[in-house]
Parts: C-alpha cells; structure tokens; sequence
C-alpha cells in the first residue's frame, strides 16, 4: 500500500474565513468559493526538517532566552503530547514550533504595548522535532492572558501559538494551546471562531499529573492531529497512464 | 449503533495572530534567539536554473496592504523536482524548496531569492506548469490560504495546466500570474494577492 492523496479537509472543523465577532477578519476574508483540489505531487511533498536545523535547547523556554543562572518569572510547565494523523498513525520527525507570551501576558514584539512587563530572562519562542513516535515536549512558562482590541473588553485566555507541518504542505496548520479550567475560553471571540464545540474541546491541554515532574514542573498534555492520507490499495486509476 | 471508524479529526485551525513573528520568523522581525533561522535560503547555492526575485504585497477588503502577513512558499527546484523522499529524482545539494518571509512592517511589502521551477509531471501525464505553492497566515485569517503563483512568461504552459484550468473564468486565471520585470539585470516576478474585491486571488481547498 502507497500513501495516496490527502483526505478531503473537513472544513466544518476550522472556523470559517469570514467571523464577524473576531473584526479582523471582516476586511481579511477571501469571498469568493475556494477551488476545491485533489491533492498531487505539489500538495502532498512538503519541506523535510532535520536534527541540524534546530538546536536541543530550542525546547526549553525556561532557558533559550535567559541569562545564565536565571530563570523566567512564572508557573513553569512542561506542554508534551503527539503529532498524530487522522488515522491515529504518529507523525515522526516533524517540526513544531510555539510562540507565547510572558507569565504577565506580554509578549516579546515591537507591536505589543501592553503594560505587562517584558521578562528579562522570556524570549517566548521555541521548536522541536517530534521523535519516532511523533512525541515532542516544551518545557515554558504559562502565559498570562492579555487584553486586546476587539470589543472594548476582550481579553484572550492563556494559550500557546502552535505551528506544525507534517509530512505534506497540504497538512500545514498552525493553531493555538488553551489550558483546562481557564474560564476566559468560553468568552473569546478567537476560540469562539471555530464552529464545534467538539473542535473547541480538541483545543485545550489537560492537566497531566503524571507528566509533572514533583517539586519542579508542571505538565499539560496537547495531542495534535493533522489530516490522514488515503492509501491507494482501491486505485481506479494506473500510474503513469 | 454501529461500529466506530476510529479516525480521529483533524486539529482546529486558529489565527496565527498579530505576533506570529516572534515564533516563525524571530530573526526577520529583529529578535535575536535562534542560531539558525529557517526558510530564508530556499534554493541554496548549487541549484541549476534561472535565479530569480519573488516579491508582491498582500492586500485586503479595504485596499491597503497588510503588513503583518506571513508567507511559506513550496516549490520544486528547475528540474521540476521536490525535495521530498516521495518525489522521484534528486535535487541539488542544499535545494530544499522552501521558504518563509514576512512582509516589512511599513509598507507591506515581501519578497525572496530563489530559482525558477521546472515544470512538475504528474502521475496520469499530465504537465504542470512551472509554480510555487503559496501559504498565508496573518492576523484576521482563521486558515491558511492556498495559492499558486505562475509564471507570465510561461503562457504555453499556464494554458495547459490542469490546475488553472480548473479556474472557469479568464479574470481569476490571471490572478494567479506573477508579472515579469528586470531591475538591476535581476528578474523579478511581482505576485499581489487580493484577499477580496472583483479581482480577489484564487484560493484552493486542497
Ligand atoms: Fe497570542
């Protein structure tokens, strides 16, 4: 068996271009219908990432930007978890990468003037590749939640921007980390994007007391599925004909 | 009840939000983390094929340009080859195909180095013409847009391709066409994306 095409994207699982209630994309969502593509060549190769492109320290935020013998201000977390696809097979060796802002809910960014202090010791971005099993870990700080301009009072809850790419450029996705029990989720316009509310519950890391590391470190566990490909044992259609 | 099929569901998608520079391109929006920056050198130096510049602007519904889009591009190298284990046929040393830009914080504008792709065969015989797959990710974008951006100068090609033959109308078929110039003896291909408007860019569901 060949791996085939992508499954189709369930487009009822990703919010809609167009969501009012998150202004921004009001002047930022295409109109017209997309053209809808059966995945080829171009669709399902994608770049490959290799243990020389990153650095082992990359995972560790609680590191990567401070000085030495200092640490960054905050609950410090260990967010671990897998990379699977739609058929629950492990996606080996795939680049994730997070961003996050500080324990105060400031980010790193020129852009970013909310009055939170910048962390001396927070970079706020990290990557890894997922090992053979499609496991990966991040060891951070929780970010504070944060306002911002939208309605006159929106504030996001805690969460961690996360890029993956898979195997296929078709399967890229990048999505954000929300945490159990934040009760900021069920208000924010961002999450509140997404249609189902089984998607919404997908988004949000659970606590995992067995991950935690006693007196040091406490974990959330994020599993994230990108889409399954089709074999091509069923094959209507001969190669090269 | 019936027996489960036990697929799970694909992840939800969330905006990549205003600071997506911090996590995907720190070096590019001036923060200083990282040894190695991903994305920047898309060909490497020993590709084969016409060197080229890649550059255009993402604009939205009100006409101004978006100045905090970020752009991954996916190509195969002049050979019409990907840097894939499941494309057939070897790339040059250091050709990885892929790139990620974002745009200048003032004007909007983006661009990159690379080489012009080959034209890609296809399983069932068919050709497709030379292009670099788009993807875009900016605030107020819940998915990542799709696109492909074709050449102007590869008129015999475009007309052939199954993809942009998908495309009914002739309008929307051209904005998929990157434009030709020369500056400075360089060739530049110039690529406006329209998220919205009468000349709105195609956006595949792939
Ligand atoms: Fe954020």
């Amino acid at each position: 068996m060949k791996p085939g095409p992508l499954y189709q994207r369930n487009r009822d699982r990703h919010p809609p271009a167009l969501t009012p209630d998150y202004k921004t994309s009001v002047s930022r969502s295409p109109q017209y219908s997309m053209i809808s593509l059966e995945t080829s060549v171009s669709e399902i190769t994608g770049p490959v990432f290799g243990h020389n492109d990153i650095d082992p320290l990359d995972r560790d935020l609680l590191n990567n930007y401070a000085k030495p013998g200092e640490n960054p201000i905050g609950e410090r977390i260990i967010l671990h978890g897998r990379v699977l696809d739609e058929n629950a097979r492990p996606v080996p060796n795939t680049l994730v990468e997070i961003w996050q802002a500080n324990a105060g809910g400031r980010y790193r960014h020129k852009k970013d003037t909310y009055l939170a202090p910048i962390d001396p010791n927070f970079g706020g971005c990290g990557r890894t590749l997922t090992d053979e099993n499609g496991y990966y870990y991040f060891r951070t700080v929780k970010p504070g939640a944060y306002p911002w301009r939208n309605w006159v009072n929106n504030w996001r809850p805690a969460h961690i921007h996360m890029s993956i790419f898979g195997t296929a450029f078709a399967q890229r996705l990048i999505t954000q980390c929300y945490f159990e029990g934040d009760p900021l989720i069920a208000k924010c316009p961002i999450v509140k994007t997404i249609p189902d509310p089984d998607g919404i519950d997908q988004l949000i890391a659970r606590l995992d007391m067995n991950a935690t590391i006693p007196l040091d470190t406490i974990a959330y566990k994020f599993d994230v599925v990108l889409r399954g490909r089709r074999s091509t044992l069923f094959e209507n259609r001969l190669e090269g004909n | 009840m019936a027996q489960d099929l036990n697929y799970l569901k694909e992840t939800p998608s969330q905006t990549a939000g205003p600071y997506v520079h911090i996590g995907l391109a720190p070096g590019a929006a001036g923060f200083d983390i990282y040894e190695r920056e991903l994305g920047w050198d898309i060909a490497g130096p020993n590709a084969k094929g016409e060197r080229i510049r890649v550059e255009g602007v993402v604009i939205d519904g009100m006409g101004s340009p978006i100045k905090d889009v970020l752009l991954e591009a996916w190509q195969a190298n002049a050979d019409g080859i990907y840097a894939h284990p499941e494309h057939e046929g070897d790339v040059e040393d250091g050709f990885r195909g892929w790139g990620r830009v974002i745009t200048d914080f003032d004007t909007g504008e983006w661009g990159f180095d690379t080489v012009k792709p080959g034209p890609v065969r296809l399983p069932d015989g068919k050709v497709s013409a030379p292009h670099i797959s788009l993807w875009i990710v900016a605030r107020g974008i819940n998915i990542g847009l799709q696109t492909r951006l074709y050449f102007e100068d590869e008129e015999d090609a475009n007309a052939k391709d199954p993809v942009i033959n998908l495309i009914e109308w002739e309008r929307r078929r051209q904005t998929l066409i990157a434009r030709k110039s020369t500056r400075d003896g360089e060739t530049v291909y110039r690529f406006e994306v329209k998220l919205q408007g009468q000349d709105e860019t195609v956006f595949f569901d792939i």
